[in-house]
């Protein structure tokens, strides 16, 4: 993909996120952050991708680092959210 | 055969990422109510999941042992981490994810940059910047998460901590940062400079972090939240990996949204926090000294007898609730009223907590019905129509002063009403002032009573007298 054809995804997919998120409760803006962490270990993608075709053991080092601390961010982020969501009820 | 090359088209990956990406707006869309929040979650970890084996499926990954011990050593401590942390120290929990998101990131666009001169030289122009911007702000997140972990935390102290000439440094740092980043932008190849700018940009995220005080966390942590959103889509940029723009850039919308209601919620400009210090600050206010003002004060039995026969009692919930661990001793003092036909409503101001939404999640987890926790907007008009407002450690959101001082410091602040209910009750441990280190006109009011003493206590004693009414 080209640049401008990314930045075009970038700039709408933060008009979405704008939208999306204005209407979440302050209630919920604690598990809304949580949640986000979650969603930021994404970046445990970049380090799967790059790790199969880097060398050299600083790389494979400061991969497999990257790979642990996305996978924090996504198992932790979606099992404390969960946590937190499942307290949320209602009288009775 | 066939399966399998078709498993590894490129198109089907793209495909299998706008299906991720798609899951996790539907799983911030489910966030708008409590209700739906739970299986919006799931949704958003199913997304997570597709994303994940979608990558695994191209051809050019490998390593599997590697990724195998990366993600053995992330859910050995992430599991353990997310089902024991206790839910006051939920705001330390998201900043340290929050710097690990960054730090990851950070580690990634080094990794990048480093193949690409073995493979030699710089990465192409559209690659290569993105690169250097998610290496800035992915450092600058991972270091400023520390801190804010360190201070909520209470291993560094909660108080500014400032240089002189803070801010001159901080922009020295940041004009090195992005000075290396144009030097390598236009044909430096050095990995000594790349190695500059995460140092630069590490103690700049220490510099930034430091001088806030413990009550402006919650506009920390939401802007390295959006830092490390908008670092991972710059990732994705660079790495050409729509899930990674899509989900980073939402992660950014939401902390710059958080961070700008956080402001506003404190009634101080973004700019303003970041040069810190304001718990520091020495506030002479006007109105007088506060010595020579009579303070009423009270008992437990005579708060009791108020609660049990007032028709609809409001509780305005501080901070100090928390650090008093008094949630469930409230949620029993509301039982108790409730069973004798007593309306009780929670008022919850935004910046009550250390991070966005923090006070609902502790009542919740004291078992507080979501319906009775009311935003402010919703609370403000039914203070008149309220017999008792019960204010349990908290101070300056409270504070008519930001109603009518105009050189009140909180001026202009918004506040819970609380004043304006037919009486007051403040629980508080002293007269000590509140954060801002400002008086309090509230407790002067005739209609305030002062119960002194801490929150659990004075509560549980105020439940026993109900008890024997």
């Amino acid at each position: 993909m080209d640049l401008l054809t990314e930045l075009t995804i970038l700039v709408l997919a933060a008009f979405v996120g704008f939208e999306v998120i204005s209407k979440v409760p302050n209630t919920l803006h604690t598990p809304l952050m949580s949640s986000t962490n979650a969603i930021h270990g994404i970046v445990l993608l970049g380090g799967l991708y790059l790790i199969g075709p880097a060398d050299g053991f600083l790389n494979n080092f400061l991969l497999v680092i990257a790979i642990a601390f996305g996978t924090i961010n996504v198992v932790g982020g979606f099992l404390v959210t969960d946590r937190m969501l499942e307290m949320f009820k209602r009288r009775d | 055969m066939y399966t399998a090359t078709f498993l590894q088209d490129p198109d089907f990956i793209r495909s299998l990422y706008i299906v991720a990406f798609a899951l996790f707006i539907i799983d911030l869309r489910l966030m708008n109510h409590p209700r739906t929040a739970r299986t919006g979650n799931v949704i958003g970890a199913v997304g997570m999941g597709i994303a994940v084996i979608a990558t695994l499926l191209i051809e050019s990954v490998g390593d599997y042992g590697l990724i195998a011990l990366g993600v053995a050593i992330g859910t050995a401590v992430g599991v353990p981490a997310a089902r024991s942390v206790k839910m006051t120290a939920m705001p330390q929990m998201v900043a340290l994810f929050n710097g690990v998101g960054g730090g990851a990131v950070a580690l990634i666009s080094f990794a990048e940059y480093r193949e690409s001169l073995a493979a030699g030289g710089n990465p192409e122009l559209d690659a290569l910047i993105p690169i250097l911007f998610a290496a800035i702000i992915g450092s600058v997140s991972f270091w400023g998460s520390n801190i804010a972990f360190g201070k909520l935390q209470e291993i560094l102290p909660g108080r500014p901590i400032q240089l002189p000439g803070q801010q001159f440094v901080n922009i020295g740092l940041l004009a090195v940062c992005v000075g290396c980043a144009i030097a390598i932008a236009s044909g430096t190849e050095s990995e000594a400079l790349f190695i500059l700018i995460l140092v630069g940009a590490a103690v700049l995220g220490n510099m930034f972090v430091l001088p806030i005080g413990g009550a402006d966390m919650p506009v920390v942590i939401s802007l390295l939240n959006a830092f490390t959103g908008l670092s991972a889509a710059a990732a994705g940029l660079a790495l050409d990996n729509v899930a990674l723009i899509v989900a980073g850039m939402l992660v950014g919308a939401s902390g710059s949204i958080l961070t700008m209601l956080m402001a506003e919620a404190m009634n101080r400009s973004i700019a303003n926090i970041f040069k810190g210090g304001f718990g520091g600050v020495t506030v002479a206010p006007g109105a007088g000294d506060g010595e020579a003002k009579p303070v009423r004060s009270t008992d437990p039995a005579d708060v009791a007898i108020q609660l049990a026969y007032a028709r609809k009692v409001v509780v305005a919930p501080g901070y100090g609730l928390a650090v008093a661990q008094a949630q469930h001793t409230v949620r029993e003092l509301a039982d108790a009223l409730e069973k004798r036909g007593v309306e009780v409503l929670y008022a919850i101001h935004p910046v009550a907590g250390r991070m966005p939404g923090h006070m609902n999640v502790l009542l919740a987890e004291a078992d507080v019905p979501y319906d009775h926790l009311k935003e402010m907007d919703e609370i403000n008009p039914e203070f008149p129509q309220t017999d008792v407002a019960l204010v349990i450690g908290a101070n300056d959101v409270t504070n008519p002063a930001a109603r009518s001082q105009a050189d009140s410091p909180i001026y202009g602040m918004p506040i819970l009403d609380v004043d304006k209910s037919e009486a007051v009750i403040v629980l508080k441990r002293s007269m000590n002032p509140g954060f801002a280190g400002i008086d309090n006109e509230l407790y002067y009011d005739p209609k305030t009573q002062m119960l002194f003493g801490d929150a659990k206590d004075s509560v549980s004693e105020v439940v026993s007298e109900i008890s024997e009414l």
